[in-house]
């Protein structure tokens, strides 16, 4: 496979809440590998848009198009969709009243069919991989919020997605438990997973980002390179923005 | 004073000739109950109105009316139809018995059905969308994350419809059925001694409760040893 292999493609992308327009024309081509970031005010549509490539939202018009796999109401194109890209999210979504190592398992079980100590040791390495393999057998409601979202990544890989979604992964924790987690993402970046992530740690984007995207309104603005992005933004919107979130 | 007391032990062991049948009554019409509200629950929340309209008609008529005249209507009511006499459900409604479990049971249903509805919508929508996430479909969603949470969120409630049915059996024994009630009311018709008499059923039926309330303690405690650190 190419490195230019297109696995997520959005085209003319339209989501209407009601009568409120949450995305608008969207068009976005994420090559298999890459990594983009995507930025932008709150309410300008960027949960929605990576909600929509695993139907976790309906687009109204447009297409999106997942490793091959165009997304109807097809219940087959959405499962298989699903089978490949594993999702992370603000508030970890960790099931409260299974251990961890259940967590990890549930899904691998139920939907691949995987053999109970096939499932327990893919799980194990994943804890190890996000470590904190020493955590298993407890609840989530025993760990920190930065190793929930890190179990949170190790239950998404176990089903060995080709794209991970994050939608805002550290934007519910406390400050000492960011890094933990962008480390472990930082990690799953080098070993070249496609992910688009919903994130304003601008110093991940700039580090770990192939593509910055910034949103406003429904709308992409700007797609460009980090470097390009921070130092030379192309549009008033993304300026503004960036004199904001950067003023301190 | 001294006379009192005596009655009222005299009076136990007579007012538990009634305990087997009471018991009877809660655990048939507490179990057929349940299964009876899972049901309903599942119809009321399908998004079908087919499944939905009925549910939400049961619930209505059976939450919104007194339990008596729904044990009256059983009893004295049905056997007036010519059909029902003839079908087979005469074999039910024929005995006392029968009326009873039956009215008990379609009134906790829909009390419980509801306690349920309260659970399911207490999960957190994020659990089922990580779920969907993951590839689940939405029947394994519902039996693997949506049940044991909300079976959780229901239990304090759910405890005390049990309660409340078991208190509501002994208005069976307005249909000629000798429950505790029914021999406590025996009792008194041969003594007239109702504050000795009522006093005993009284205790009876608090140590019943107090049985079903320390059973769902530790039913709950355990449903919930994941959230204790």
């Amino acid at each position: 496979m190419s490195d230019s292999e297109p696995v997520i493609i959005l085209k003319e992308v339209d989501k209407f809440f009601g009568d409120f327009q949450a995305l608008s024309k969207i068009n976005l081509i994420v090559n298999k590998g890459e990594r983009i970031v995507v930025c932008g005010p709150s309410g300008s549509g960027k949960s929605t848009m990576i909600r929509c490539i695993n139907r976790l939202e309906q687009h109204n018009a447009g297409q999106i198009i997942v490793g091959g796999h165009e997304l109807t109401d097809q219940v087959k194109d959405i499962d298989a969709v699903r089978r490949e890209v594993g999702m992370v999210f603000q508030s970890f979504n960790l099931f409260p009243h299974l251990t961890i190592i259940d967590n990890l398992m549930l899904a691998p079980r139920l939907v691949r069919k995987t053999p109970k100590p096939e499932a327990r040791e893919k799980a194990m390495s994943m804890l190890e991989r996000v470590r904190i393999p020493e955590q298993a057998e407890k609840y989530p409601s025993q760990l920190s919020g930065g190793q929930q979202q890190r179990v949170a990544i190790a239950r998404a890989l176990c089903m060995n997605p080709e794209i991970m979604l994050f939608d805002e992964p550290t934007s519910a924790l406390d400050p000492e438990m960011i890094n933990e987690v962008l480390d472990v993402m930082t990690d799953l970046a080098k070993e070249g997973m496609t992910m688009i992530c919903v994130t304003h740690e601008m110093g991940f984007a700039r580090s770990v980002a192939d593509a910055v995207v910034f949103m406003d309104e429904g709308e992409i603005v700007e797609r460009n390179k980090p470097e390009e992005f921070f130092n030379n933004p192309q549009h008033e919107r993304t300026k503004l923005f960036l004199s904001q979130i950067l003023a301190h | 004073m001294g006379e009192s007391v005596d009655l009222i032990i005299e009076s136990i062991p007579q007012i538990l000739m009634g305990l087997g049948l009471t018991l009877e009554l809660l655990f048939l019409s507490g179990i057929l109950g349940l299964m009876l509200a899972i049901t309903v629950l599942l119809m009321r929340i399908s998004g079908n109105p087919l499944l939905t309209w009925p549910a939400m008609i049961y619930i209505y008529i059976f939450r919104g009316t007194p339990i008596l005249i729904q044990i009256f209507i059983i009893y004295y009511g049905l056997s007036q139809f010519e059909w029902i006499r003839e079908s087979i459900l005469w074999t039910l409604l024929r005995e006392p018995f029968g009326c009873g479990i039956l009215a008990l049971t379609l009134n906790t249903g829909a009390y419980v059905s509801e306690i349920l509805r309260g659970g399911v919508l207490g999960v957190d929508r994020g659990l089922l969308e990580a779920g969907s996430a993951l590839g689940l479909s939405k029947r394994h969603r519902f039996i693997y994350i949506t049940t044991p949470i909300a079976v959780r969120l229901a239990i304090p409630a759910y405890s005390n419809d049990v309660i409340s049915l078991m208190k509501s059996t002994a208005l069976v024994s307005t249909i000629t059925l000798l429950d505790m009630m029914g021999y406590a009311r025996i009792v008194y018709a041969e003594t007239y001694a109702p504050y000795e008499v009522f006093t005993s059923l009284m205790v009876i039926y608090l140590i019943i409760t107090w049985i079903i309330q320390r059973a769902f303690g530790l039913f709950e405690k355990r449903m919930s040893r994941h959230i204790r650190k």
